[in-house]
C-alpha cells in the first residue's frame, strides 16, 4: 500500500448521472481494446483494401467503374458489420463483463442503446472508409487500365447502400440480444444470412405462392434494392414489413428479456 | 452516513426458495460479514443487492435509495461480486480505465487506486486471462474503490488471496470502515469473517439463523474459566443456577458470559487464574448452526 487515505469516507454530493453519451463512449473504446475486437476492426480495412485490389486485377476493364469498387468493398463489410455488432452485446454474457457493466448502469436498456449507438457509429465509419477506398480504387484502377473514369454512384445511393448496411448491422444486434450468447447469435446470423436465401430460392422455385410472400418476407430480398440504388414505392413497404418483423420485433422481445434476466 | 438495509428479501427459482425473507441492516462505520456454507444463498442475496437479479418480494435500499435508482453507482457502491468476470483479453489497467471513464472520474485514478492495491505497472499491462485468482481479486476490489464510494458490497473477497493477501484486504477493509464507510463482505469461512467482522450476518439454506454483533455472538458460547481452587468455583457457579462442564485441559465451561463467571467467582472470594470466551466459540456456533443444512459444507 503505498496511499493510505485517512480523510472520512462521506456520502458524495449530487452526483450526475451516467449519461448516454458517457456510456456510450465506454461502450466504442470497448470494441476496439481486446485484440480479437482490433483485429475485427481491422479486418474491416483489411478486407477493403483486398477487395480493391482484386477488383483492379480481376474485374474486366470495361466493368472497372466505381459502382463495381463499391459493390466489392461494401460485400464483406454486411459481412463483418454484423459480427461486431453482436460480439459487442454477448461479450458481457459470454466474457460475464456484464457482472460490472450492469452494476455500473444499471438500467439495461440505456446499455444496449449505447452498444447501438457505437454499432452504427462504427459501421458509418466503415462506409465511410468504403466511399474513400472506392474513389482510390477507381482512380488507380482506371489509371493502369487505361480506362475512362465512371462515377456511376450518385449521392442518394450511397446514402442507400448506407442505411442497407446498418439495417445487416442491426441484425447482428438484434441477434445478439435476443441469444446473450456468442457462439449461438453467430450461427443464428449465419443460418439468417446463407441457409434462408438458399431455402428461399428453392421454396419460390417449386411454389408460385412463396413468389407472392417473398417481398413482405425475404428480407434478404427486401434489402437488394437498396443496395442496388433502384428501390421504388412498393419496395419500401417491403423494407419496412421485413425489417420489423425480422429487426424490429425480435429487437424488443430480446430487451425485455435482457431486462428481466438474471446476469450471474 | 449510509446504511444497506435489506428488507424481507426473498428469491425461489421454480418453486425451490433460495433467499428466504432475510431482513438486515449494515451500519456505517462497521463491517458486516455475511456467513453461511456455500449454496446457503449469498451470492444470489447480493447480487439482488445490486440489481442484477430480481428478487420475488422484498428489496435492498441503501441510504433509502433503491440500487437503480443511484444517478452513478459506482461512485456510491463499490461492488465486486466475481473477479473472474472480466473479458479475459482485457488488461488491468483497461478494465479500470473502463470503470473510471464510466463514473466520468479523472484518469489520474486509474494509476493511484492500482497502486493502491498493490498491482504494479507491469502486471497492470498484462492481460487479465493470466493474473492469478490473488490479482483478479484486487483487480476488482481497485474496480470497486476507484470511485470512492462509502459502501463496499464484496463477494468472498478473500477467495484466492495468500496470507499476506488476506492481512491487506482485512486492514484495507478495517480501515475503509474507521473513516465511517458501511462493509457488506461475505464467506464461506468462518475465520475471515471471525477476524475482520462487527456485525454477523449468518445464513443456512436461504434464511437468516443468527445476527448481531461480533461479540454478542461470541458471548453466546460461553465462558472458559479457571481458579486456583477449581471445585470451588465449579460448586460457586452451580449454586448460582449456572451449567458448567470440564474441558480436557481441566478448565471449567460455563454457560454464561464472563462478566456473569467474574462476578460470581468475586462474591465468592476465588481468586480466578483464567477467564476468557470460549475458544473457536464462533465456530462451534457456525457448526452447529449450520449442521442440519441438508446441503452444508458442499460446493455450490
Amino acid at each position: 500500500m503505498t496511499t493510505i487515505e485517512r480523510a472520512p469516507v462521506r456520502e458524495q454530493g449530487p452526483v450526475q448521472e451516467v449519461s448516454l453519451a458517457r456510456v456510450s463512449r465506454v461502450e466504442l473504446r470497448k470494441m476496439f481494446d481486446t485484440r480479437s475486437g482490433f483485429w475485427l476492426m481491422a479486418s474491416i480495412v483489411i478486407a477493403a483494401l483486398v477487395s480493391t485490389v482484386a477488383t483492379i486485377l480481376f474485374a474486366p476493364d470495361a466493368d472497372l467503374t466505381y459502382y463495381t469498387f463499391a459493390k466489392a468493398i461494401g460485400f464483406p463489410m454486411t459481412v463483418i458489420l454484423p459480427i461486431i455488432a453482436i460480439l459487442s452485446i454477448t461479450g458481457e454474457w459470454t466474457q460475464r463483463s456484464g457482472l460490472t457493466t450492469f452494476t455500473l448502469v444499471p438500467h439495461r436498456n440505456r446499455v444496449i442503446l449505447a452498444k447501438v449507438i457505437a454499432s452504427v457509429f462504427v459501421g458509418v465509419a466503415a462506409m465511410l472508409l468504403a466511399l474513400v477506398v472506392g474513389v482510390a480504387g477507381n482512380l488507380v484502377g482506371t489509371a493502369i487500365t487505361g480506362t475512362e473514369l465512371v462515377w456511376d454512384v450518385s449521392v442518394a445511393h450511397f446514402l442507400l447502400i448506407v442505411l442497407g448496411s446498418l439495417v445487416c448491422l442491426l441484425t447482428g444486434t438484434t441477434l445478439g440480444i435476443l441469444f446473450r450468447s456468442s457462439s449461438v447469435a453467430l450461427v443464428a446470423y449465419f443460418v439468417f444470412s446463407l441457409v434462408l436465401p438458399t431455402l428461399w430460392g428453392f421454396l419460390t422455385a417449386s411454389q408460385d405462392r412463396f413468389l407472392d410472400w417473398q417481398p413482405w418476407l425475404d428480407s434478404n430480398y427486401t434489402q437488394a434494392p437498396l443496395f442496388d440504388g433502384s428501390i421504388t414505392g412498393d419496395q419500401w413497404a417491403h423494407v419496412a414489413v421485413t425489417t420489423t418483423i425480422w429487426l424490429l420485433i425480435p429487437a424488443l422481445i430480446g430487451l425485455g428479456l435482457v431486462t428481466k434476466s438474471e446476469v450471474k | 452516513m449510509s446504511t444497506l438495509q435489506a428488507k424481507e428479501l426473498t428469491k425461489s427459482y421454480g418453486g425451490r426458495t433460495v433467499v428466504d425473507d432475510i431482513s438486515f441492516t449494515a451500519q456505517a462505520g462497521r463491517v458486516t460479514g455475511f456467513l453461511g456454507p456455500n449454496g446457503a444463498g449469498k451470492s444470489t442475496s447480493m447480487r439482488m443487492m445490486v440489481g442484477l437479479t430480481k428478487p420475488n418480494s422484498g428489496g435492498v435500499t441503501i441510504s433509502g435509495c433503491t440500487f437503480r435508482d443511484l444517478p452513478n453507482p459506482g461512485r456510491q457502491v463499490g461492488v465486486m461480486l466475481d473477479a473472474s468476470a472480466q473479458h479475459a483479453g482485457r488488461s488491468g489497467r483497461e478494465i479500470l480505465t473502463l470503470a473510471q471513464q464510466m463514473m466520468g472520474l479523472p484518469a489520474r485514478r486509474v494509476a493511484e487506486t492500482l497502486a493502491k492495491v498493490g498491482l504494479s505497472e507491469a502486471n497492470a499491462d498484462r492481460r487479465v486471462g493470466g493474473y492469478s485468482l490473488g490479482m483478479r481479486q484486487r483487480l476488482g476490489i481497485a474496480v470497486a474503490l476507484i470511485g470512492s464510494p462509502s459502501v463496499l458490497i464484496l463477494d468472498e473477497p478473500a477467495n484466492g488471496l495468500d496470507p499476506a493477501g488476506i492481512r491487506w484486504m482485512r486492514d484495507l477493509l478495517r480501515e475503509f470502515a474507521d473513516r465511517g464507510g458501511t462493509v457488506l463482505l461475505s464467506s464461506h469461512l468462518l475465520h475471515e469473517i471471525e477476524v475482520i467482522a462487527d456485525d454477523i450476518v449468518m445464513i443456512r439454506n436461504g434464511r437468516i439463523v443468527s445476527q448481531g454483533s461480533k461479540t454478542e455472538l461470541l458471548r453466546a458460547a460461553g465462558t472458559t474459566v479457571r481458579a486456583r481452587d477449581m471445585g470451588a468455583l465449579e460448586r460457586a457457579l452451580r449454586e448460582s443456577g449456572l451449567v458448567t462442564s470440564r474441558s480436557a485441559d481441566g478448565a471449567l465451561d460455563v454457560d454464561a458470559d464472563p462478566t456473569v463467571v467474574g462476578g460470581v467467582a468475586m462474591e465468592s472470594g476465588l481468586a480466578l487464574t483464567e477467564l476468557r470466551t470460549t475458544d473457536g466459540g464462533l465456530e462451534d456456533i457456525f457448526l452447529e448452526l449450520t449442521a442440519s443444512s441438508p446441503r452444508g459444507g458442499e460446493a455450490a
